[in-house]
């Protein structure tokens, strides 16, 4: 049974459906290579990756190299989660200890 | 908890097989699939494995809290540092090339790449395992 008040929630979770189904229809097909994704960078990283890094794994020259600084930030959010969850319980037990 | 003869004796033939094959990940990162995100996770594991089969402070034992907080702080510092050092020697921020050793640049890039595996590794493997140990002991008590 729809009640009055969720006839605006229901009509804007359509309308944000229609969108998001809009978009990914007009996404490009899944490994086309003529997408915009694999023309950008990509072809150079794939000619030049072992002549400038000397590292056969394409990926980790990419994730350690080329991308390094997104690795660097990834870490970083990984280090400052773990670091404010340990304080919560590691914290909690020196109180409880007190 | 509640562990029996099998299960301590299975875990300690597998530890440092499953060890041993996390370090394998973490080193051949540059050249197959893997790296230190997850060869971390493993060596991580092998520490939760010996913590479930055996008891908590056992594996507490092996880690301690102190020793585990050290090699987080020291796997995040230890990329940053890489990065800092290229800055140090005149170039932009982790510009591995850029580094003076008597290599050819590409290979000090490949190096760097598997010190930024092992500083990855490092990291996650003591963030899993403590992850786990306190909040089993939170558990336990």
């Amino acid at each position: 049974m729809i009640r009055a008040k969720h006839v605006v929630p229901l009509i804007v979770l359509l309308g944000i459906g229609v969108i998001l189904t809009m978009a990914v229809i007009d996404m490009p097909a899944f490994g086309d290579p003529a997408s915009p994704a694999h023309r950008h960078v990509a072809p150079r990283y794939i000619a030049m990756a072992y002549e400038e890094t000397g590292v056969p794994n394409m990926v980790t020259a990419v994730l350690a190299d080329y991308r390094g600084y997104d690795t660097l930030g990834e870490l970083t959010v990984i280090f400052a989660a773990g670091a404010a969850v340990l304080s919560l319980l590691v914290g909690r037990k020196l109180k409880e200890e007190s | 908890m509640m562990t029996t003869v099998v299960i301590q004796t299975i875990a300690r033939v597998v530890v440092p097989f499953l060890q041993l094959f996390g370090l394998y990940i973490i080193v051949h990162g540059p050249v197959s699939p893997g790296g230190g995100f997850q060869g971390g996770v493993i060596v991580g594991a092998s520490m939760i494995l010996l913590a479930l089969s055996y008891d908590l402070s056992s594996a507490e034992t092996k880690v301690s809290h102190k020793v585990r907080i050290a090699m987080d702080s020291t796997g995040a510092l230890l990329f940053a540092g890489m990065g800092l050092l290229c800055l140090l020697v005149g170039g932009v921020f982790l510009e591995y090339g850029i580094i003076p050793l008597p290599m050819a640049p590409a290979e000090v890039r490949g190096l760097m790449i598997l010190l930024v595996g092992v500083a990855i590794g490092i990291h996650i493997m003591a963030l899993a395992a403590s992850l786990f140990l306190h909040l089993a002991e939170e558990h336990d008590t």
